[in-house]
């Protein structure tokens, strides 16, 4: 045990921040990959607030539920970055506002 | 810009940052200061995954927010967690995101200037800035309350894989299983989705659309 605990508060807050920060960059970006990496920003500031819940209420299940995220994660990267590339292939300067139909 | 040696930038932030850690180690504590500087690297990476223009930078500072994630872990004693979490997403995400920026080509640098969507951004700044003061006030004014859900305690002794373990193999049996059902449709879907048009082969294809200094996409025979 570490002597002068952090506060839960405070990386709640912190994960908080994060997660607003990932909003942003979905938000303000329009390359598809980027957007894709601020989504993973959002998911971590998750991951962050899960495990501070556990810690905090003694549960090992939030570390279980983080787990799946990182699972979830995976596989929607996979999936997205196989959209992206295939978005891409066809277009090659395609941004985000391009893609808007659900055809090619 | 000369990108060779160090930047003296670099070396005094560096600098700065270990006074600091050790001026906070001795003054506040020792998690407080690593909640700190793991904070700092968290936020700074996040920012810089937002406001660079080159994606490899940005997957690059979505590296440094990762570990800084994973240094939190590690602060609140999820040792299992860390390590997952830095082979995972350090490891495999952003090895993949790499791998589509530079099949994809390096140039395509995003355009921040110019704003397609007219009054988009400030917008979207003030929604972020809302939300997080939303969040952050939610937080600060609320205490936490509830007891364990999963009846399993977390017993600090450092072995948090094996209590992870069992209660992934007991209460959330099923939420696993689904897990590799959706891991096999993602390999599944990914397959289909890299895929050409039917029977085709990629090398008789016409050449798909080449990017600018991009040599891969040519065909093998010279001819562009």
């Amino acid at each position: 045990m570490l002597a002068a605990a952090v506060s839960p508060g405070w990386y709640l807050s912190l994960a908080a921040v994060l997660f607003s920060v990932g909003a942003v960059g979905v938000m303000v970006r329009r390359n598809p990959l980027v957007m894709f990496m601020c989504v993973e920003l959002m998911l971590n500031a998750v991951n962050l607030t899960f495990v501070t819940f556990a810690r905090d209420l003694d549960d090992v299940g939030g570390q279980v539920v983080v787990f799946f995220v990182l699972v979830v994660a995976a596989a929607e990267v996979v999936i997205g970055l196989g959209i992206i590339v295939s978005i891409l292939r066809r277009r090659p300067s395609a941004t985000a506002d391009d893609a808007s139909l659900l055809r090619g | 810009m000369g990108r060779t040696g160090v930047n003296p930038v670099t070396l005094l932030v560096a600098a700065a940052g270990t006074v600091l850690v050790i001026l906070g180690t001795w003054l506040i504590g020792v998690e407080p200061t690593v909640f700190g500087a793991a904070g700092a690297i968290v936020l700074g990476g996040a920012a810089g995954v937002v406001l660079n223009r080159n994606p490899v930078h940005a997957a690059l500072s979505l590296v440094a927010t990762l570990f800084g994630i994973a240094v939190l872990f590690v602060a609140m004693e999820a040792n299992f967690l860390a390590a997952v979490q830095v082979i995972v997403y350090a490891g495999a995400i952003v090895v993949l995101f790499l791998f589509v920026i530079m099949l994809l080509g390096v140039d395509s640098a995003d355009d921040l200037d110019t704003d397609p969507l007219v009054g988009q951004r400030p917008v979207a700044i003030v929604l972020g800035v809302l939300m997080a003061a939303g969040l952050v006030a939610v937080v600060v004014t609320s205490t936490i309350t509830g007891a364990p859900q999963s009846g399993a305690g977390w017993v600090r002794d450092g072995d948090d894989i094996s209590q992870i373990g069992r209660l992934l193999f007991s209460d959330h049996l099923f939420a696993f299983e689904i897990t590799s059902l959706l891991l096999v449709i993602a390999v599944v879907g990914a397959v289909v989705l890299a895929r050409t048009a039917k029977g085709v082969q990629i090398d008789q294809d016409e050449p798909v659309a080449s990017l600018p200094g991009d040599p891969i996409l040519v065909d093998e025979d010279g001819e562009s």
